[in-house]
């Protein structure tokens, strides 16, 4: 059973390290404020949940995996608004 | 492997620290100084130390919000000639030398006062050896902090022009609040109080305490009224200056009674250490968050349109 | 090596490299910035203390890092001063040119 939900955690980590991979690449490759926010905020948000997930199977108990979804939760809210805070700073010539 | 992460996080720490240092522009040079912060956090967990960890990431937030509203400001600058700077690069390169020898030097494991630190706690029914030193061993180095944190707040509050100082802080973005930001000071700071409760009352037996709950209480307020729901408080209030002293004055006055019941300043009565320090650490929290989000906010302002 | 001595040597470096920002870079800000990465390096330096102080089933001696607590929110508290000053320096300076610019006119007219 602890193999089984090691091999889910491991799996799910590299999972969402691509995705963080993914978004960096496009941080650093695309041309404009609008795309490089496109890559970063999806990706980032994608392999954050996905590392969550994985680590959620090596949790001591229901408690704690809910803290680590709780923590997900925030950086999705906190994440998606920074997104639409930078995409307007940019869109108003203020970037 | 470890060492690996180790030696990852390092450089990483080192380029950021550089970057900030030699960005051109002034707001890159800000915003590499906060993921400096968030990199260092990582470091004091990998050093063993959360709790600090916890604390280098909810101040250094602050801090990076202050250089960052510091980047747009017109202040005179003048770099010193090139030879006095090499000059300056040997020195400075000397002192790293010498720390880095005294690090490589120094004896490990390290004289320690682990052993001491968590033989009362028992008796001080504490779980976070670390709370236990900055409210119990070593209560006063707690005290003179607060108390400077008052004092910088004054400090603070005495660059206002005489008219102003007892008027409202002007808070940067209130005026125009873009929706998104609204939304967030609607949502978020609900769920900040609640973690900051949190945070606060696992403080005795786990990770974490006042100074990092009183960062998140700030936080969440200065976040609502950078949105604009909320006017900054006027700095003449009575309530409020009542609630920045309140928190060091319990905790000073009730170091005084030490004097009467276990016969010394800062002593807690045996039995009742518990209770004495959870009523500090409320107390304090409450008092430093209104610390932290005022000395953010600045001095007193008048309003351009009052 | 260990971590902790890595991480010892990079504090090293920090202090160095925060103190030659303090006294050479040309920007108020900026050395306010240097000043806060050298407290880090500090602060870094008793992070490794009290690691290899790490004994009673500690992960590392509390006496160093709740000190070090205390010395972030001081640092905090010292930046914001100086970040006010400097605030009120560029304030003080827009005011003088602007009253120059009133009175540069009356005095060529």
């Amino acid at each position: 059973m602890s193999a089984l939900a090691d091999l889910f955690t491991g799996a799910m980590v590299v999972a969402g390290l691509f995705f963080f991979l993914a978004g960096t690449a496009g941080l650093l490759r695309f041309p404009d404020t609008l795309s490089r926010l496109h890559a970063l905020t999806k990706a980032d948000t994608l392999g954050l949940g996905l590392i969550v997930l994985g680590l959620m199977a090596q949790a001591p108990g229901p408690l704690a995996a809910l803290k680590l979804l709780a923590i997900w939760l925030i950086a999705l809210l906190s994440g998606a608004i920074a997104g639409q805070l930078i995409a307007r700073a940019a869109r108003d010539g203020r970037g | 492997m470890k060492l690996a992460l180790d030696a990852v996080l390092v450089a990483t720490l080192l380029v950021l620290a550089l970057f900030s240092l030699a960005a051109r522009q002034a707001r890159a040079s800000a915003i590499g100084f906060m993921g400096f912060g968030l990199v260092l956090a990582l470091v004091w967990v990998r050093l063993g130390a959360v709790d600090v960890a916890l604390t280098e990431a909810a101040v250094g937030a602050l801090t990076g919000l202050l250089l960052l509203g510091a980047t747009s400001l017109a202040t005179p600058a003048a770099q010193p000639s090139r030879p006095l700077r090499l000059a300056l690069a040997g020195l400075c390169a000397l002192v790293a030398g010498g720390l880095a020898f005294l690090v490589l030097e120094a004896p490990d494991p390290a004289p320690s006062l682990a052993a001491a630190a968590v033989e009362p706690l028992a008796a001080l029914d504490l779980g976070n050896p670390v709370t236990a030193v900055l409210l119990a061993y070593r209560a006063l180095d707690t005290l003179l902090e607060t108390v400077v944190v008052v004092l910088a707040l004054i400090g603070i509050w005495s660059l206002a022009p005489d008219a102003d100082w007892r008027g409202a802080p002007m808070v940067p973005g209130a005026d125009a609040p873009s929706p998104p930001l609204r939304l967030l000071a609607r949502l978020l700071p609900p769920v900040g109080l609640v973690v900051a409760v949190h945070i606060l009352w696992i403080g005795a037996d786990a990770p974490g305490g006042k100074f990092q709950a009183a960062t998140l209480i700030a936080a969440m307020g200065l976040l609502v009224l950078m949105a604009g729901l909320a006017p900054a408080p006027k700095l003449g209030n009575t309530r409020l200056r009542a609630l920045v002293v309140g928190g060091p004055a319990l905790f000073l006055a009730l170091g005084l009674l030490g004097f009467l019941v276990p016969g010394s300043f800062l002593a807690w009565p045996e039995g009742l250490a518990k209770p004495v320090i959870v009523l500090i650490e409320v107390a304090l929290t409450t008092s430093l968050a209104v610390l932290l989000a005022l000395i953010v906010l600045g001095p007193g302002a008048r309003r351009p349109r009052a | 090596m260990s971590g902790p001595t890595l991480y010892g040597l990079a504090a090293a470096l920090l202090v160095g490299l925060g103190l030659y920002g303090v006294l050479a870079q040309a920007s108020p800000l900026r050395r306010v910035l240097a000043f806060n990465l050298m407290g880090a390096g500090v602060f870094l330096m008793f992070g490794v203390a009290a690691r290899r102080g790490a004994a009673a089933g500690l992960p590392g001696d509390p006496v160093p890092q709740a000190l070090v607590i205390t010395g972030i929110v001081v640092a905090f508290a010292a930046t914001a001063l100086a970040v006010m000053l400097m605030r009120r320096l560029a304030q003080t300076r827009a005011e003088e040119a602007a009253a120059a610019a009133s009175s540069a006119p009356a005095e060529h007219g």
